[in-house]
């Protein structure tokens, strides 16, 4: 039982569990209770204060010297708790420390330094999706596609050894879990915590990282100078804790999204240019990363409420990405519609520095299936995966004609 | 380190403040303040009140002047006050028309229309900073400065001018005593960085702005000491070698079908938007960044100070606003 209770002065407050079971399966009436009851409601289970609304979590996110991320962003506040693991970097950090990796992670991420590896990643792409239709066109494009094609290219662009790669999933699951409560899909995961944080750590090292990747160059702009030798480490992990589910759930919410939607999945065979427009927009309708918590560094006044320093703050990222004050029409999945603004990466200084990589593996995987692939249809109903933050699908079997 | 070392403007934020795309963007000048004998400061902000984009310090801006003209200056404010921008500008008796319009013309309220901002001269983490300022050099350095104060750095500042009381700023470094020393060159002579460098050791990281003169004797000083110690922006283009060809070159513009010959005296950027491309530029300097774009075929023969070695290497892009072809033809993603 939930239930939101309105007082004339006081802030809206809800009892509902963001994390419960049953709000990760089916999002969408949480989702609504949350936004519709006010521009911040109170959470009283974890005293925090949750934002819902388009405008009112873009400005907060924007807002970093109010609403900062050094305090972690998950639930736990670092200011009262010891995190599991060191702080990410610059995730985690709010300026100045943020500045200097954040801006060695946005320029070897850059579109100019990923133009490089487009082609190879086509060649990857056409591979994969060939030995699918091959095998019969009726695959669990989860694993089958939405898992197997980040985890060839961007292990292989960062530098990553081969062995293991799969792991990296199961790090990632950890991760956006552990960004929630301690309740039993932390615990599941937490079951691997110490092996899988142990082998991150050790994929981190200059020395396992193949030259010309990411992650060596990373490496390569501490040895200018631009980070230290401490903080080297720390941005390598960021890219392989951030830099794998989102973009292995943000493949698979565009391949449901056009399973779906046959109708819009004409419109890009039609259009292949739209295979940008496509994803961003698949990330809006779908909103892989669900959520997001800042920290007030102090009392803030911020919409209709005031609230004390040191609270977290959550950001609903899927709410706000459905808010009908800000899109028409927001429940539908629209190639037509301009997504732009949309808060699935996120605003302001920290918004995902990773987003040119996962546009761009989203858009060669769209334009290589476009040109094979006549029609997508589900072949079973597709199945929910549960994680605290992420909006995960664990089967999503499909059929594919050629 | 805590967040509450960090000051953080109290009160009321607006909702829904999400700040004005970068490009071509408006600020009212709301403050004009004399701060040394040849120098103003501006306070800009948002014409609406609204939150102005993030920086980092050693920022700069464009600012379009009323006449057209575009001009550079660094960022001198507070990044913690997100509704305004300060910028200080010398009155160059030798410079072209930008720097005396604005000592003589601009006024308060007047509107200015922002480019940026960018950062060409960041600061990276280190234990120690050494700070070198010759003249309105001091500007990109003051919220450095103010940066290493707060994260507990090592740090110390050497700043010269032609006479004191044509420093910028000199009150409010006076709240960081021995850290500063100030040298007006009519009391003291010119600087002695040697000395003041001391010793080379490891992790130092030497931050130097100011005419070029300055940022010679900066490099000259500082080869002893370990590769990457000295960080420097130029207010001016680098003195260059001749250009890598004499005679005209042609570029084809792939997405528009277009090829056009570009003759010595002309800019690939001119050059191109001759034939009617719309093409964003800025400080036309080879400074500013706005005008890179991709080469597609062709070897650039580059002449900006905005890419680095490895990115000239890679020779995918360049700045056509002063940088031309190394090779007969250039292939160029427009
Ligand atoms: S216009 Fe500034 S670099 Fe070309």
């Amino acid at each position: 039982m939930t239930s939101i209770r309105q007082d004339a002065a006081a802030l809206p407050t809800s009892d509902i569990d963001p994390f419960d079971h049953e709000n990760l399966r089916d999002r969408t009436p949480m989702q609504i209770a949350l936004r519709e009851a006010g521009p911040v409601v109170y959470l009283n289970r974890y005293d925090v204060y949750a934002l819902g609304r388009y405008d009112e979590v873009g400005a907060a996110m924007v807002d970093w010297q109010h609403f900062q991320v050094g305090a972690g962003v998950g639930l736990a506040n670092f200011h009262t708790e010891k995190p599991w693991r060191l702080p990410a970097m610059p995730t985690e950090s709010d300026p100045p420390l943020h500045d200097a990796p954040r801006r060695v992670l946005s320029k070897i991420l850059s579109p100019r330094v990923l133009r490089r590896v487009r082609e190879q990643w086509t060649a990857d792409a056409e591979e994969l999706v060939e030995r699918l239709v091959a095998a019969g066109g009726e695959f669990d494009a989860m694993p089958a596609l939405a898992a197997a094609f980040p985890l060839k290219v961007f292990p292989d662009a960062v530098g990553l050894p081969k062995e293991g790669r799969e792991d990296l999933l199961a790090y990632g699951d950890l991760v956006f879990n552990a960004f929630g409560p301690k309740n039993d899909l932390f615990t599941r995961s937490a079951n691997r915590l110490a092996e899988l944080s142990a082998w991150v750590t050790t994929l981190c090292a200059r020395e396992v990282l193949a030259e010309g990747g990411f992650g060596a160059e990373i490496w390569a702009a501490a040895d200018r100078g631009d980070l230290t030798q401490q903080q080297a480490p720390l941005v390598v992990r960021s890219l392989l804790s951030a830099g794998v589910d989102t973009t292995v759930h943000g493949i698979a919410a565009i391949l449901h999204a056009f399973a779906t939607h046959p109708e819009q999945w004409q419109r890009l065979r039609e259009q292949p240019q739209l295979a940008r427009v496509a994803f961003d927009e698949a990330v809006r309708w779908a909103s892989p990363l669900q959520m997001v918590f800042h920290t007030t560094a102090t009392e803030t006044a911020f919409a209709d409420a005031t609230i004390p320093k040191h609270k977290k703050i959550l950001m609903l990222l899927g709410a706000a990405n459905r808010d009908p004050r800000r899109w028409h029409n927001p429940d539908a999945f629209d190639l037509t519609r301009d997504p732009s603004g949309h808060l699935g990466f996120g605003m302001g200084i920290h918004q995902c520095v990773g987003q040119h990589v996962a546009r761009l593996e989203a858009e060669v995987l769209l334009t290589v299936l476009a040109r094979r692939i006549k029609q997508i249809e589900p072949a079973a109903p597709p199945r929910r995966g549960l994680n605290n933050t992420l909006q995960t699908w664990e089967s999503l079997p499909i059929r594919v004609s050629t | 380190m805590t967040d509450d070392e960090f000051s953080v403007p109290a009160g009321s934020v607006p909702a829904g403040s999400v700040p004005a795309g970068t490009d071509q963007a408006t600020v009212r000048v709301t403050a004009r303040t004399q701060v040394a004998d040849d120098v103003v400061a501006l306070t800009l902000e948002h014409p609406q009140g609204d939150r102005l984009p993030a920086w980092t310090p050693g920022s700069h801006v464009d600012l379009v002047l009323p006449n057209g003209l575009t001009r550079q200056y660094s960022l001198c404010g507070d990044r913690w006050d997100p509704f305004t921008y300060r910028v200080a500008v010398l009155r160059e008796p030798t410079g072209r028309r930008g720097s005396a319009w604005v000592h003589d013309t601009l006024r308060p309220g007047d509107l200015l229309g922002l480019g940026g901002p960018r950062n060409h001269f960041p600061m990276v983490p280190s234990d120690e900073y050494l700070f070198i300022a010759g003249g309105i050099g001091i500007t990109p350095l003051l919220p450095m400065i103010r940066q290493a104060d707060m994260m507990g750095a090592e740090w110390k500042l050497l700043y010269g001018g032609r006479r004191r009381t044509s420093m910028a700023f000199r009150d409010e470094l006076e709240r960081y005593g021995d850290r500063v020393r100030l040298v007006p060159q009519d009391e003291y002579g010119l600087l002695d960085l040697a000395t003041w460098l001391g010793e080379p050791r490891e992790g130092t990281k030497v931050y130097c702005c100011g005419p070029a003169p300055l940022l010679a004797a900066a490099e000259s000083a500082c080869s002893p000491w370990p590769e990457y110690t000295l960080r420097t922006e130029r207010f001016t283009p680098p003195e260059l070698d001749a250009p890598a060809r004499k005679g005209p070159f042609d570029v084809e513009l792939r997405r528009s079908g277009k090829t056009v010959t570009v003759d010595p005296d002309v800019s690939i950027l001119d050059a191109v938007r001759g034939v009617g491309i719309d093409m964003l530029s800025s400080c036309r300097q080879g400074t500013c960044g706005t005008c890179e774009t991709t080469v597609l075929d062709g070897i650039p023969d580059h002449r900006d100070c905005v890419l680095d070695e490895a990115e000239r290497a890679a020779g995918d892009c360049m700045l056509i606003c002063v940088s031309r072809s190394r090779t007969d033809r250039l292939v160029l993603d427009l």
